[in-house]
């Protein structure tokens, strides 16, 4: 972390202008894209979700700081071969059917790739058999569902039904957040994790796959 | 001001409480504290019970409307719930909220024309939620042709203008600030409303933010509101800004809620 320290403080804060400065003279340096991804920029952003999810730092942080990100990422990107970029994991993400809310999923989407996972996002109202047919296609390691409604919720329990009957259940784990979304209710329909924001679903999306 | 005092909702844990219970008393004290307050509808909501939702609605309206002599706001988007609870209701209760949803608002219509009521129409399209002021002047204006064709006078519809967070837009105030002006002039005689708490998720100091919020709403025409009416610090923004906007006729409303100690922290 320490090699990249005024990279991380400037992710951190948002200063695109400074962080875009230290990644191309990391690059300039010598430093591996890879080396520079990992502790230049994934681990400014896990430092930003944990901060978050302590109460330090507001959401228009985050957003900057992984707005900062992207624009460093699009120097260091090019100079990986194909397939070279290690992944901490895919992740298969949604609003469950019936609910167009997209904003906490989309913060939850964002930290994730912040945090080096790889995202398929299939937006809002999505169906138990539209999780199930891209599941099968892009085989993630991570389901996560979203649901701003009471209403909506029952769609959780019905798309992990719909995943035991496609076979995979037990080739995926399953996480659920939203507003009205408890960890009991998590309990209650056999998903394996419940995040309460978008800091703490990236903590919870490590500890499901065994990264710490 | 039309306030709908929002304490009754069972995401909140005292309140889920209660209700598990059938705290009675509780109920009736938290629906009392807010009419005493100044509230003209009691909101009710029971969501989080989910398969529950029907019956503890129903209870909540026996109980708070034996406690006051108030109209309830039924607060669900589940029809079977509201279709219920409508029928337990003494008076014309406030209906929050119809939308254009795909399967919500031909579902709910029976309901909202069963007797008379009030309807919230929320600004939620077909298939997105809208983000500009068009957007959202758009699905109102179609929310209100469709209301006042089934025969349900503009007086009665109340426009939620659908408050998202400035914090992942900064241009969300303005978006729902113009949506409120544009529907208050384009519509003579129907109300706009909405709840204030959604404008400040993700940024500290939310109170703060909820309060000059609703003094914005209220200067670009914001007619009724959703709020905790115990809130002192907050009705006395409400008052002190009705008055300045020359809505209180010798400035009686600010200066009686300052002669009963309803001003002071």
């Amino acid at each position: 972390m320490s090699k990249f320290k005024q990279l991380n403080e400037a992710i951190i804060k948002g200063d695109m202008k400074l962080a875009v400065e230290q990644t191309q003279r990391a690059l300039d340096e010598g430093s591996n894209a890879q080396d520079i991804i990992d502790n230049g920029l994934i681990s400014a952003m896990d430092e930003v979700g944990e901060r978050f999810s302590k109460g330090l730092l507001f959401v228009p942080q985050m957003l900057r700081a992984a707005k900062t990100m992207q624009e460093c990422m699009k120097l260091v990107e090019p100079l990986l071969k194909e397939g070279d970029l290690t992944s901490k994991g895919k992740v298969l993400i949604g609003t469950v059917k019936g609910d167009l809310h997209d904003i906490g999923k989309n913060l939850v989407s964002m930290m994730m790739e912040g945090a080096g996972f790889t995202i398929t996002d299939l937006g809002v109202d999505v169906s138990p058999e539209k999780f199930v047919q891209k599941a099968l296609e892009v085989e993630p390691d991570i389901v996560a569902m979203s649901a701003l409604l009471s209403t909506t919720m029952p769609a959780m329990p019905k798309t992990i039904e719909a995943l035991q009957n496609a076979g995979i259940r037990n080739k995926v784990r399953v996480m659920i957040g939203g507003a009205p979304v408890t960890s009991k209710y998590a309990q209650e329909i056999n998903a394996d994790s419940y995040a309460a924001d978008a800091g703490s679903a990236v903590i919870a999306a490590k500890k499901l796959l065994g990264i710490s | 001001m039309i306030i709908v005092a929002e304490k009754i909702n069972t995401s909140r844990k005292s309140i889920s409480e209660a209700v598990e219970k059938r705290d009675a008393g509780f109920i009736a004290r938290a629906a009392k504290e807010q009419a005493e307050a100044g509230a003209h509808y009691i909101d009710v909501n029971a969501g989080s019970f989910l398969d529950k939702e029907a019956e503890c609605l129903c209870w909540l309206v026996d109980t708070v409307q034996n406690a006051v002599d108030l109209p309830l706001c039924l607060d669900s988007p589940n029809p079977e719930a509201l279709s219920r609870a409508i029928k337990q209701h003494r008076g014309e209760p406030m209906i929050n909220s119809i939308s254009l949803e795909a399967g919500r608002f031909q579902s709910l219509l029976p309901v909202i024309t069963s007797r008379p009521c009030h309807v919230v129409a929320l600004c939620m399209a077909a298939t997105s939620m809208p983000r500009t002021v068009e957007e959202r002047v758009q699905v109102g204006s179609e929310l209100i042709n469709k209301l006042a064709g089934e025969g349900i006078p503009l007086q009665r519809i109340y426009v939620d203008p659908l408050v998202q967070p400035v914090s992942v837009d900064t241009g969300m105030g303005l978006a729902i600030l113009g949506a409120i002006q544009r529907i208050m002039n384009d519509f003579a005689g129907v109300n706009t409303i909405c709840g204030l708490s959604n404008i400040s998720f993700g940024l500290p100091e939310r109170r703060l933010i909820n309060r000059n919020f609703l003094t914005l709403c209220i200067a670009y025409g914001l007619s009724a509101a959703i709020l905790d009416p115990t809130d002192k610090r907050l009705m006395a923004s409400l008052l002190s800004v009705e008055m300045l906007l020359g809505r209180d006729e010798y400035c009686e409303n600010f200066i009686s809620a300052y002669q009963n100690g309803h001003t002071a922290d």
